[in-house]
């Protein structure tokens, strides 16, 4: 699971008011290259709510994301190659994502978060 | 300006709409912005063709979007520029020789070179009868030389008969000759290196390499899009959108197709892999009927294509269980110590309510503009005249492809493009028929129960006797077929 991912989930119980950002618990974090596609990640970063990326970068060990970001910065080389790195090439492959109000941990196996809920959740 | 387009002899439906989303992407409705219904191209055909003649004539803007559509297109086999053409050899010469010389000499250079193809639909020319047709153009005056690998200019000339019957068309078709210069032609090399029968990692309902290409073309999909396909089982139409540099994400309820496929070396990650495409950028276990987005995310994938299982050869599952939703239990407590592997129980889920999930999904999750591309399953002994699609507010419907499957039923793949913004309404609505589909389970998955449409004797469904139903054919067959 990519961190573009993880930026688009929350938990999705019955009766949970707050289910985003996961936490993630991170068992292995694996890097994998991918080729750099400005636009798109452009495009992304207009969607991304950045205190949860920061955030989750943080938990899968990548600390080079600067606090505060505005477009501006997508002028940056640097910022873009970063922010690449964080969205699209770091993964989690196993571990777990967390909901920040029930504690329900949803698992990471081989890279695929199992987002399914329980009988009594739905 | 006019180009001669001619396609293959296959999925007739699915023809003109892939060069109307091709021209869409390359650029051939400038204006487009503007209005709200989307814009499309004029077509015409030649004297005396049917609509379903591989021959047509089409507008369009320069041959560099000519060209682009034809190198990207999955059924187009040419676009030419036509010098001529006539219902004989002499009115040919005639319609080639009062072709502006202007548009001609250009590519008739000494120095260029070029080659002469003979074509013919519904009939086999011999060599030698070839050779001869060749000769008898002499009347242009060709000064480049003759290169059979990969010439300069490539001209082409096409010969269509009079059988009246069996040559693969409406008896109305009549002999028709072009002459034209190609702008450009499919790749049709793409479907063999394609084809599932060479996939590693398979399931019953895979998309067929032709048909994920297809899907991938009307979705626009192209490099720096975000594509997501809900019910991405092996990942097949995924695959079509990954060659054309579309980046993609799917989920399955189906944690088994997703995580674990047939072992390390032949699961979903490793279809992208054999053809050296990039990975799917998320993959994942979720419900349709409940998707896990985070509330606020919206218009961030440019287009959804899937094949929704609609119950014939395989049906869907929602999370729930079937005791639950009848409400002759209550939910099961998972035991704190068996959370961990639990396995949540599903339900059937039906067609209704599942295109209602996926069209509510895509009104929130796709771009202004983006496209919704799936398939539908019609039956095919409806009396009624007009089939009735899906529809929501926030989408207009612009093509539906009819691909018959079997005697009973068909599958129809629709293109919707979103033209209304997500409202709080329109989510509340959504919202209470989710409602409705769960209180009433039972009666939404009895209604419309394709399987039993599809499967049963044909005894039990028409008790008046007679075969009445299987005579009247909208479709004409070709050498008893449909294509």
């Amino acid at each position: 699971m990519r961190l573009l991912t993880h930026n688009m989930l929350s938990s999705n119980i019955k009766g949970v008011e707050k289910g985003f950002p996961l936490r993630i618990e991170a068992e292995k974090v694996v890097e994998k290259p991918v080729e750099m596609n400005a636009d798109f990640l452009r495009k992304m970063f207009e969607k991304v709510e950045w205190k949860a990326f920061l955030e989750a970068s943080r938990s899968m060990g990548y600390a080079q994301l600067p606090e505060e970001v505005d477009s501006g910065m997508l002028e940056s080389d640097e910022f873009l190659s970063r922010f690449h790195h964080a969205l699209l090439e770091l993964h989690l492959e196993e571990g777990a994502l967390v909901c920040p109000e029930t504690g329900r941990r949803f698992p990471v196996n081989k890279g695929i978060p199992n987002m399914l809920l329980h009988e009594d959740e739905v | 300006m006019w180009y001669l387009c001619v396609f293959y002899h296959r999925l007739l439906d699915y023809r003109k709409p892939e060069v109307e989303s091709l021209a869409h992407l390359f650029g051939a409705f400038e204006d487009e912005q503007n209005g709200d219904v989307p814009s499309q191209l004029q077509w015409k055909l030649p004297i005396h063709h049917h609509p379903d003649s591989p021959f047509h004539f089409v507008n369009l803007p320069s041959e560099q979007v000519a060209r682009s559509i034809a190198n990207r297109s999955i059924l187009v086999k040419g676009m030419y520029e036509l010098w001529g053409e006539g219902g004989s050899y002499e009115e040919l010469k005639d319609s080639v020789l009062s072709y502006p010389d202007e548009r001609k000499l250009p590519y008739l250079e000494a120095g260029s070179t070029f080659k002469i193809t003979v074509d013919s639909f519904g009939k086999v020319m011999s060599l030698n009868e070839q050779k001869e047709l060749i000769q008898g153009l002499a009347y242009i005056p060709f000064k480049g030389q003759v290169k059979l690998k990969n010439p300069d200019h490539n001209f082409w000339l096409i010969e269509i008969d009079n059988y009246g019957r069996n040559n693969g068309l409406p008896p109305i078709v009549q002999r028709r000759i072009f002459f034209g210069r190609e702008v450009g032609g499919a790749d049709r090399k793409l479907i063999p290196t394609y084809q599932l029968k060479s996939r590693t990692y398979l399931g019953p309902t895979a998309m067929d390499a032709e048909m994920a290409f297809l899907m991938a073309n009307q979705a626009l999909a192209t490099s720096g899009k975000l594509i997501y396909d809900p019910f991405v089982g092996t990942g097949s139409i995924l695959v079509g959108a990954a060659h054309f540099g579309a980046l993609t994400m799917g989920a399955d309820i189906d944690i088994r197709v997703v995580r674990d496929g047939r072992g390390p070396n032949c699961n979903v990650w490793s279809n992208f892999e054999q053809y050296g495409l990039p990975m799917p950028v998320g993959l994942l276990r979720a419900d349709n009927n409940r998707p896990p987005w985070r509330s606020g995310l919206k218009e961030i994938f440019d287009a959804i294509i899937c094949d929704p299982p609609y119950g014939v050869r395989a049906g869907g599952r929602k999370s729930g269980g079937r005791k639950l939703l009848k409400g002759a239990v209550e939910p099961y407590v998972v035991p704190e110590d068996k959370r961990t592997d639990h396995i949540p129980s599903t339900a059937p889920y039906s067609l209704v309510e599942c295109v209602h999930d996926l069209l509510d999904l895509a009104a929130k999750m796709l771009a202004m503009r983006g496209r919704l591309v799936f398939f539908y399953p019609v039956l095919r002994d409806d009396d009624c005249a007009e089939t009735h699609f899906p529809e929501h507010p926030c989408f207009k419907l612009i093509s539906s492809s009819e691909q018959i499957l079997s005697s009973r039923y068909s599958r129809v793949l629709l293109t919707m493009v979103k033209v209304g913004a997500y409202t709080k309404e329109i989510a509340e609505a959504a919202r209470l028929k989710h409602l409705e589909f769960r209180e009433n389970h039972v009666k939404w998955l009895q209604d419309g129960n394709l399987h039993s449409a599809v499967f049963s004797p044909i005894d039990a469904q028409l008790p008046e006797a007679g075969d009445s139903k299987f005579i009247k054919d909208p479709k004409p067959k070709y050498r008893g077929k449909y294509v």
